[in-house]
């Protein structure tokens, strides 16, 4: 299966992830699977005109393209001109060769929030008009239109994440190569549902604090960070708390809250990443599918019943008070 | 005469185009062009501070840790807070796992595959060098992706995750280490020392930092040879083909450094700018500083401060050829990476080899290298020097008014951030990146940037499309285009 990886206007931070892949490594893992690189800018060999070439054959036809990869916002500014991306070497924006090549591919992957949905390069008041591939934002549409389809009959496949994770790019590289990706195997916003249809705070370390709404307070606090450090992991869709990230790691777990990177329009949350926006006191971004007045109430119950240990420790950099032990025999 | 334009240039982090003047077949002028623009400084406009530890770590998904920490440092510094001593030596292990990650990225990765290359079958080291570093299938891939990997099970630990954390604060790490995760990293540090001592430098991480000069440099090479590991492999390669006098910037021979790796007010890695010509060490203030739009697609007129710059698109204007400014110091070229560093550290053999030929090809992979083998150690004792249970982040406010400068090193060199914060809002924030003072186009007084200066001279035939002495120039700095134009 032929791979053709673009950069646009990102900041080759997917790439940097992918490198990071483990048993097998990135390169190990698309061999064994069958994925060839036609052309990943950090990888091969080919520069200019030869890199030009293999575009070139892969418009005409001449080399299949199974799979348009993209990393970065698709700049179509100023004035939708492009003029802020051109692909170095040739004088044509990136958008015309992106618009180019997902004509012939057989699937189009985004790789990030950015090429996926705009993402960060998108932020304040997109000073380059970037979008993703098929959505501006939360709107379909993007640089590709709301009714693009590759010619696998796939809407783009947005493997969505700031970064993304290796896992998830390669997953999808590899089902892409193995068996294919059906329709129903993406959700409502195209992102591949095997890592989408989890939520971050599904095998969150900080779910006991949650629990017990026994929360953080500041940078470096234990506790939950739902209630007024910004944490959207109740919200956010990924499985980052159940795939570790460089062997040990997630966002909450980093000691920081999760800022949502795999949604559309995570770089604009309307507050400031680190504060819970509140109406009266109560967080406005609840768990999605948990009815207020439920959350409320159950919330007040359980905060009346944190126990010591887990109050104290909420509001330390390490636990102060340690499980007590008891004997556990049957009596 | 002749005039070409080269891109798209791969294995480069980013977007680059050249522009290349030849005559008999060397290049007599060049001119760097970064095609790509993003608008950050625009972005950061009208947020609240503590959004730009969000934002800027996604200027650049390669050193993505080096902008949280100049952030981190220029927010501290409008803050007045200072980290603890544990918050500091997290900070410093985040940014030196990063820093030695990409030396190894740029060695194994992105410099050394084009030794591999066709047009160089009939050197005698080809065969071992396709063997080794061939782009993708050469067997050196195949071990370092792994090492570097596990390496960066610092960063999941210490980080969350890598590109893209919010551990780092102004007042430290919001990741405390505990007992087991403190036994853990000094670990995987000793394991990644292993590896570097058995496959890169074929030797011990101190006898390559004790080697104080060139002749001892090649004393040590010729002991073993080349097969002795992937740095002597390099050693071979560059000796017969002369790498060190090619890409040398006849008129930058100023060695930026701005210090790096604080702790308790101490920089481990000194600042300074190291003066080629006259072999001395000049004091670095950021005042010095200006940046200059004439030959870049920006509005405004003459060079600015940082804090006083300001950062708008101007595609219209007809002297630009570049989304890169022009930074100056003291109204002059500096150059910057690992080897700057070196040189303003001290270093017997990196201030020798600038002696001998300025920084060139061969001098700023050595100054790489070389880097990786003083750092490791001293990670070791940051990492054993942690004190579980001890603070590692101090909480403070920001003020509604205030100006602040952060100043560290990346991987590619001198970094710097400076924000301005009025009614607790950031209301100019300004970036110069490595890359932009290595790459940064001419500036008002038509004075060539760095790298290309560097270029002139190189040899650079007609036939030759893309030639291959041009594009070793090019990735002896290791460009990361993303942040130049960020």
């Amino acid at each position: 299966m032929n791979v053709l990886w673009l950069q646009s206007g990102g900041c080759g931070g997917c790439t940097m992830s992918l490198l990071c892949a483990e048993s097998p490594d990135v390169l190990a893992t698309l061999e064994g699977g069958g994925v060839s690189l036609l052309w990943h800018p950090s990888l091969s060999e080919a520069s200019g005109r030869e890199a030009v070439a293999i575009l070139e054959s892969c418009i005409a036809g001449t080399t299949p393209l199974d799979v348009l990869c993209v990393e970065g916002a698709l700049l179509r500014g100023p004035h939708g001109s492009g003029r802020f991306h051109v692909l170095a070497g040739t004088g044509q924006a990136m958008i015309d060769w992106v618009r180019a090549l997902a004509a012939r591919a057989r699937h189009t992957v985004a790789v990030g929030t950015c090429a996926a949905f705009g993402g960060v390069t998108a932020a304040a008041y997109n000073p380059t008009d970037a979008c993703g591939l098929q959505y501006d934002g939360n709107a379909a549409g993007g640089l590709l239109g709301a009714g693009y389809r590759s010619a696998s009959g796939l809407p783009v496949i947005n493997v969505a994440g700031c970064p993304t994770h290796p896992g998830w790019v390669l997953e999808t590289l590899l089902a892409l190569a193995l068996d294919g990706i059906a329709a129903a195997d993406l959700d409502a916003l195209g992102r591949p549902r095997f890592y989408a249809d989890q939520l971050v705070h599904h095998g969150c370390s900080r779910n006991e604090f949650y629990e017990f709404k026994a929360s953080a307070e500041k940078a470096s606090d234990l506790g939950c960070m739902m209630e007024h450090m910004g944490c959207k992991g109740t919200q956010a869709h990924a499985d980052c708390n159940v795939r570790p990230w460089n062997g040990a790691g997630s966002c909450t777990s980093g000691g920081y809250p999760c800022i949502s990177c795999t949604e559309p329009g995570f770089e604009e949350p309307g507050h400031p990443f680190f504060e819970t926006p509140k109406v009266g006191g109560i967080p406005i971004g609840l768990p999605t599918d948990m009815p207020k007045a439920w959350f409320v109430a159950l919330a007040a119950l359980s905060k009346s019943a944190t126990p010591k240990r887990v109050r104290t420790n909420a509001t330390a950099d390490h636990p102060v008070v340690t499980p007590v032990i008891r004997k556990t025999g049957l009596k | 005469m002749s005039r070409r334009v080269l891109g798209p240039f791969n294995r480069v982090e980013g977007d680059l185009e050249l522009s290349l003047d030849t005559d008999d077949g060397v290049v007599s002028a060049a001119r760097v062009n970064s095609p790509l623009y993003r608008g950050f400084e625009q972005i950061l406009e009208g947020k609240v501070p503590a959004d730009a530890l969000v934002i800027v770590p996604r200027i650049c998904g390669i050193c993505s840790v080096s902008q949280s920490v100049a952030a981190a440092t220029a927010l501290a510094d409008a803050m007045g807070v200072t980290p603890p001593p544990n918050g500091a030596r997290a900070t410093n292990l985040m940014l030196a796992t990063e820093n030695l990650a990409d030396h190894l990225t740029h060695f194994y990765l992105f410099f050394m595959p084009d030794f591999a290359r066709d047009a160089y079958a009939g050197a005698p080291w080809f065969a071992s060098a396709e063997a080794r570093f061939k782009a993708i299938r050469g067997a050196a891939a195949a071990d370092v992706l792994p090492a570097r990997a596990q390496f960066m099970h610092l960063l999941g630990t210490l980080a969350g995750k890598w590109p893209h954390t919010l551990s780092v604060q102004p007042g430290g790490s919001a990741r405390a280490v505990s007992a087991t995760e403190r036994v853990r990293m000094v670990s995987l540090i000793r394991h990644f020392r292993a590896w570097l001592e058995r496959h890169l430098f074929g030797d011990a991480l101190e006898a390559i930092s004790g080697i104080g000069s060139e002749a001892a440099l090649w004393e040590w090479f010729d002991a073993k040879g080349p097969e002795r590991g992937d740095f002597a492999r390099f050693l071979g390669i560059a000796r017969n083909l002369r790498l060190d006098r090619l890409g040398r910037c006849e008129g930058g021979e100023r060695y930026l450094s701005h210090g790096n790796y604080v702790f308790e007010g101490e920089r481990l890695f000194a600042r300074g700018v190291w003066d080629g010509v006259s072999a001395s060490l000049l004091d670095f203030a950021h005042e010095d500083v200006t940046e200059d739009v004439s030959h870049a697609w920006m509005a405004g007129e003459g060079a600015c401060h940082p804090l006083s710059g300001f950062t708008q698109p101007d595609i219209a204007r007809e002297s630009g050829y570049s989304w890169c400014k022009a930074p100056r110091w003291r109204g002059e070229v500096v150059q910057c990476g690992a080897l700057s560093r070196q040189v303003v550290d001290a270093h017997p053999l990196a201030r020798d080899l600038v002696a001998a030929g300025g920084g060139n090809v061969f001098s700023r992979v050595v100054g790489r290298l070389l880097e990786i083998a003083r750092v490791v150690p001293e990670m070791e004792r940051w990492a054993l020097a942690i004190e579980p249970g001890e603070r590692f982040c101090t909480e403070a406010g920001v003020p509604d008014s205030a100006q602040g400068v952060g100043l560290i090193e990346a991987a590619r060199g001198a970094l710097g951030h400076w924000v301005v914060i009025r009614k607790g809002r950031i209301q100019r924030y300004q970036i110069i990146a490595p890359t932009t003072w290595n790459f940064s186009p001419r500036d008002e007084r038509g004075t060539p940037g760095a790298l290309e200066q560097a270029l002139v001279g190189t040899p650079a035939c007609e036939s030759d499309e893309m030639p291959l002495a041009v594009q070793h120039v090019v990735r002896s700095f290791d460009p990361c285009m993303v942040c130049t134009v960020h």
